[in-house]
């Protein structure tokens, strides 16, 4: 801590403050604060900082530029559809909206840079500005020239800026194959459990909350690190009061194995469960969760098209004879059987079928005789916005196209069961 | 003119409305005429069929109003909290503070029906809640950006800048005011404008929108954005909309809405756990199709309000386009209006299906062709076999005869049906709870069956009846009271007896409670002593009468006075039931008000593209209608279009087809159409002319989707369809 404290150029106060704003944070933070130097001094160019979901990356960033004022931009690259969204916002950042407006429409990164040299010569820098990239990993999906760009942009806009960028992935998937300027890389690895309990709580005793918060992680910290899932666990099993700790201790796991199943799923959002709370004592389970709800309403041909997609689905097509004609013959399973056919087809996932095998699925499954009318083939259409179905080939392929099943078994075995059909006897798979 | 207030005073009517109004109609009753059968009361027709539609138009919004009231009134509920609880400074409502409240309303599958929901549903949250409400369709927002664009255009109503756009890039650049530029496209922006317009309604200029009643000043109206479809969303774009709506939640106090066909486990299907933990889910069921088909069929079909009825088959036809289909009732909606549209346009007669005065009235005004008409009505003429000879006589040759017996008869019809509805009801709530449902469980099934024939000679209505015999005297008293409650807002004097009737039956029912007396010894007696004498028998064939003796008696034993009641308020139905709910087609001049056509209707709502593909090239003449093409059955005359001979000469081959024989064959037909001489020498040749004319017509062929080129053969094409030699 005492690291944290002593950084010349930045005042001793400030950095009391930001110590205390970010526990367990310290050592990553010294580092930071060593590789930017004083205010003054010239920057290392691009800083790289890649770490899990929620281990602190952009609250210390925040918190350190935030606290001890330095003039930054922060962006996040998923707001930044184009890049010119991107530009504006450093620009407005360091130099006010009057340079954001220079920018021309659709702006190139040459536009940015001229733009910035520009404002840079009107308005040098005092202190190290500081452009802050969170979810860099989305810049790999932007122009080829933007990543490489800002690694060195300050060597382009000869400025004293830094470009930080923050990511979930290590940087080895970042390099572009032509090459780049290699930043300096950081980890910030996950929060410990002792760090996780060190967590403060406005209405609870310092003692008790840590306590607590070790019984939670005792059933929580093994499916889940994510600091801010277990702020969301916390916040909805933390009602009880301080001065039954006693019979808390043995009452509260079954409490948290049920929250488990729900909170932490977001099954239950969290107005639901503390309205579930407090009807605790009256009777339980009387809120279901999201995926309790999978009962879907279908119209009768919707469901037999559901069902014969299925089919075509799983069932090989060679054996589509077997199936559905009347007189198909003695035909057993280890007739059609190939040799690389062993591994059961529901474990391979769903293959497409083009449209005539449906229809002629359907056909032969559907009890009655169906004129093949408009509302047939819009059926299959919708089915396909409502994502029972996937379309397979491209859209603009009206010629015969293809699908695949998008639904579970067990969803198509409920579906089959309200009109009477036995889907199991169909699958090849179970015969 | 009229007002619908009840008080006295001046009322202003503005004219252009209402001349709007008329120019509009007028264009319909142009089409509305045009072709319509009877000349005579044609205008009369299309005004009476216009304002029968429009009062079962509004009649079936309020009723859809009041089905969604309960969950529009749930979820505005919802809006109003979260955007109250926003406000709350705990530690709990703080943390939740970084989520985005969020309604997933969970709808069905008759995507149709959603519109009008949503529409209400936007409309109440403005009028109530809030006035930044926007919603986006997955079909207009491919990418991010488009869905950007649209939520902001939406929301601020303004034009949002595009980099695509170039035409505005021009006008920009006209005004050569770069500071002037239209908005960006980004939340950064709507944040911007959302603080200017709270801090400007807060000063106390609330603009014209801003005229919301329920909330208060002091808490910022949510601003609410509605996923209208979000099974179709492209799953990355809405993913990246949340991720960045979650960086401004706590600036701008955003609320999604997402619409759901099927199940809400498609949210977790569509979102992956990192996204899904910012928001704040809450589950919205709305009332299923079915209850809501049942409902309007409850207060739209079931009641004498409307004259106008469809018959068996066209009810049937909808009802399963319900079901079968696209379980949308706004489709059903729809088919009735065509029916309607229909009945007033092909039925010259349909000028008597309107109110009962109205339709005296136009009795009197009926023109000799059209009592001509109402003499060739297989009803009527039903009526006339069972009158009197002279009456016959007098029915056929006398107009002004004819005119009053079919003001009696229009009477009579409007009895009937006042008379039918509620009886249907009472004999739905003693069957519909009866085991496996004999009789059906929706009273839309009972309709159908009453509508077909007479249904006391049905099977399942005699085992209906027999199950009801053996009811608990609880439950058989439930039931009567429930049809006591049915038939007491009844005006009609046959119902008012039959509900004095039923009241007296449930007196009786009462005193039984009251004087329960002991069970008659008697029985026992009889009972017991056939059984000594059994002992006694040794004869095979003696036991054999003795039991079926004892059966006898057992059966004819006396009835307790709980039974005997039973049996009598049983026969009370029963005589209700034969008396009033024989199908309509017993009832004279019921085409006047039942539409049957049921063809018709199906053809129009279910059309078969393949059907009128095939019917068009096989016989070219039922749509061309020209005299030329008309042949006898199965035949295509040689004058017929290119594709159509092609058409019947591909029918002739098996699944490969030599192009070549193909063309020989084409070649002889046409030149057969064009009057060449058999023996000529150009008979039957292949010209150039010919030959493009063929090709034409094979591609067309193929565009159809009947044959398609193959590698199989050289010269060979496949045929795709079975049959036709």
């Amino acid at each position: 801590m005492s690291a944290l404290v002593q950084h010349p150029g930045y005042d001793e106060e400030r950095l009391q403050r930001v110590c205390g704003q970010l526990p367990c944070r310290d050592v990553q933070a010294g580092m930071l604060l060593s590789l930017m130097g004083q205010p003054h001094q010239y920057s290392f160019p691009s800083i790289f900082i890649y770490g899990h979901r929620s281990s602190g990356k952009s609250h210390v960033m925040h918190v350190l530029l935030k606290e001890l004022e330095l003039p930054h931009a922060m962006v996040s690259c998923v707001e930044c559809l184009s890049v010119a969204v991107l530009f504006e916002q450093v620009l407005l950042s360091f130099f006010g909206c009057d340079a954001a407006s220079l920018l021309p429409r659709s702006p190139s990164l040459s536009d940015f840079v001229r733009v910035y040299r520009q404002q840079r010569s009107q308005r040098p820098a005092e202190q190290t500005r500081y452009i802050v990239m969170e979810k860099a990993e989305l810049l790999r999906d932007a122009d080829a020239n933007l990543l490489p760009a800002l690694l060195r942009l300050q060597e382009l806009v000869e400025d004293n800026v830094t470009v930080i960028l923050l990511s979930e992935i290590v940087w080895d998937k970042f390099r572009p194959n032509t090459g780049c300027f290699e930043p300096l890389q950081l980890h910030f690895p996950d929060y410990s459990k002792a760090g996780v309990s060190q967590d403060k709580h406005p209405s609870h005793s310092a003692e008790f909350y840590s306590s607590y918060i070790n019984i939670l992680l005792g059933v929580f910290y093994s499916v889940c690190r994510d600091l801010r899932e277990l702020r969301h666990l916390v916040r909805h099993t933390l009602t009880m009061k301080e001065t039954d700790t006693h019979k808390l201790w043995r009452n509260i796991e079954p409490h948290l194995k049920k929250a488990m199943r729900t909170v932490y799923l977001r099954e239950v959002s969290s107005l639901q469960w503390e309205q579930m709370q407090q009807m605790e004592e009256k009777d339980t389970g009387a809120v279901r969760g999201l995926s309790a709800h999978t009962h879907v309403e279908l119209p009768y041909y919707s469901k037999f098209l559901l069902i014969a997609a299925y089919l075509a689905s799983y069932n090989p097509a060679r054996t589509d004879k077997r199936f559905f004609l009347k007189h198909h013959g003695k035909i057993r399973k280890t007739n059609f059987l190939k040799k690389n056919e062993k591994t059961s087809n529901h474990l391979l996932g769903p293959k497409p079928f083009p449209l005539d095998r449906l229809l002629a699925i359907f056909y032969s499954v559907v009890d009655s005789r169906v004129a093949p009318t408009a509302s047939i083939f819009s059926q299959i259409s919708s089915l396909v916005t409502l994502q029972l179905l996937t379309q397979v080939s491209h859209d603009d392929q009206l010629d015969a196209p293809k699908y695949k099943c998008a639904v579970s078994m067990d969803f198509i075995c409920a579906i089959s069961r309200t009109v009477n059909f036995e889907i199991v006897q169909y699958l090849y798979d179970f015969l | 003119m009229s007002t619908s207030s009840v008080s006295k005073g001046c009322f202003v009517f503005k004219p252009s409305a209402k001349k709007k109004k008329k120019t509009t109609a007028l264009s319909l009753e142009d089409h509305f005429l045009h072709a319509c059968e009877g000349d005579e009361n044609r205008e009369l027709r299309f005004h009476l069929c216009h304002d029968l539609w429009d009062k079962i138009k509004t009649n079936t919004e309020a009723l859809q109003d009041e089905l969604n009231r309960n969950i529009l009134d749930s979820l505005l509920d919802f809006t109003r909290k979260c955007s109250s609880t926003r406000r709350h400074s705990d530690w709990a409502s703080q943390m939740r503070a970084s989520e985005i409240p969020t309604a997933a309303l969970v709808l069905g599958v008759n995507v149709p029906d959603h519109d009008m929901t949503f529409k209400s549903l936007s409309d109440l949250l403005q009028q109530s809640v809030t006035p930044h409400v926007a919603s986006v369709q997955a079909k207009e927002c491919g990418a991010l950006k488009h869905l950007m664009k649209r939520v902001l255009e939406r929301l601020m109503d303004t034009v949002v800048d595009d980099d695509d756009d170039e035409e505005e890039e021009e006008e920009a650049e006209q005004a050569g005011a770069p500071l002037n530029k239209a908005v960006h496209c980004s939340l950064g922006t709507l944040c911007a404008w959302y603080n200017a317009k709270t801090k400007k309604s807060n000063l106390g200029t609330p603009g014209k929108k801003r005229s919301s009643p329920a909330s208060d000043d002091s808490q910022p109206p949510p601003v609410v954005i509605i996923f209208k479809d979000l099974e179709a969303f492209n799953p990355k774009v809405l993913q990246d909309f949340i991720l960045i709506c979650s960086r401004y939640v706590q600036r701008l106090p955003l609320m999604f809405i997402f619409g759901i066909a099927t199940s809400p486990s498609t949210i977790q299907h569509m979102l992956p756990h990192s996204v899904s933990s910012l928001l704040c889910i809450e589950l919205f069921q709305s009332l299923s199709c079915t209850q809501h088909l049942a409902t309007v069929i409850d207060k739209l079909i079931l009641t004498p309000q409307f004259p106008f009825k469809l018959n068996g088959k066209v009810m049937q036809v909808l009802i399963s386009i319900f079901l079968y289909h696209d379980f949308s009732v706004r489709n059903f909606i729809k088919g009735i209006q065509l029916a309607l549209l229909e009945h007033f346009h092909s039925q010259p007669l349909s000028v008597l299906c309107c109110k009962k005065e109205a339709a005296l009235l136009n009795v009197m005004q009926l023109g000799h062709l059209d009592l001509e008409r109402i003499r060739k009505l297989q009803s009527f003429k039903r009526y006339v076999e069972k009158q009197e000879a002279q009456e016959q006589v007098n029915l056929f040759t006398d107009d002004s005869h004819l005119k009053g017996v079919c003001q009696k008869l229009i009477k009579d019809l409007r009895k009937y049906h006042k008379n039918y509805y509620p009886i249907l009801r009472c004999l739905h709530t003693l069957t519909s709870s009866l085991p496996r449902y004999p009789l059906g469980k929706q009273i839309r099934e009972l309709h159908l069956i009453c509508l077909e024939k007479n249904i006391w000679e049905n099977e399942e209505y005699q085992s209906a009846m027999k199950l009801l015999k053996m009811m608990a005297k609880d439950q058989l008293i439930g039931l009567l009271q429930r049809c006591e409650e049915i038939l007491r807002p009844v005006k009609s004097k046959k119902m008012n007896r039959a509900l004095v009737q039923l009241e007296d039956l449930l007196a009786k029912f009462k005193q039984l409670d009251i004087a329960a007396e002991p069970p008659p010894p008697s029985v026992e007696d009889r009972i017991t002593s056939p059984v000594k004498d059994l002992q006694k028998k040794t004869d095979l064939f003696q036991l054999q009468k003795a039991l079926l003796e004892m059966n006898e008696s057992r059966r004819s034993k006396k009835l307790s006075p709980f039974e005997a009641l039973r049996n009598e308020a049983l026969e009370f139905i029963d005589s209700l039931v034969k008396s009033h709910l024989s199908p309509p087609e017993s009832q004279a001049l019921n085409e006047v008000c039942y539409y049957a056509s049921s063809a018709t209707v199906r053809r129009h709502l279910n059309a078969a593209p393949r059907t009128s593909i095939q019917a068009a090239l096989s016989s070219p003449y039922y749509y061309l209608q020209n005299e030329r093409l008309q042949t006898a059955d199965g035949l295509v005359s040689n004058a017929a279009p290119d594709i159509c001979i092609v058409y019947k000469l591909h029918l002739e081959c098996g699944r490969l087809i030599n192009l070549y024989d193909w063309l020989e064959a084409y070649a002889t037909v046409v030149s057969a159409a064009e009057g060449d001489e058999p023996g000529s020498d150009s008979f039957g040749k292949v010209d150039d002319v010919r030959h493009a004319r063929f090709i034409r017509a094979v591609s067309e062929l193929e565009f159809l989707g009947f044959i398609k080129s193959t590698k199989q053969k050289t010269d060979h094409v496949a045929r795709l369809s079975w049959g036709g030699c």
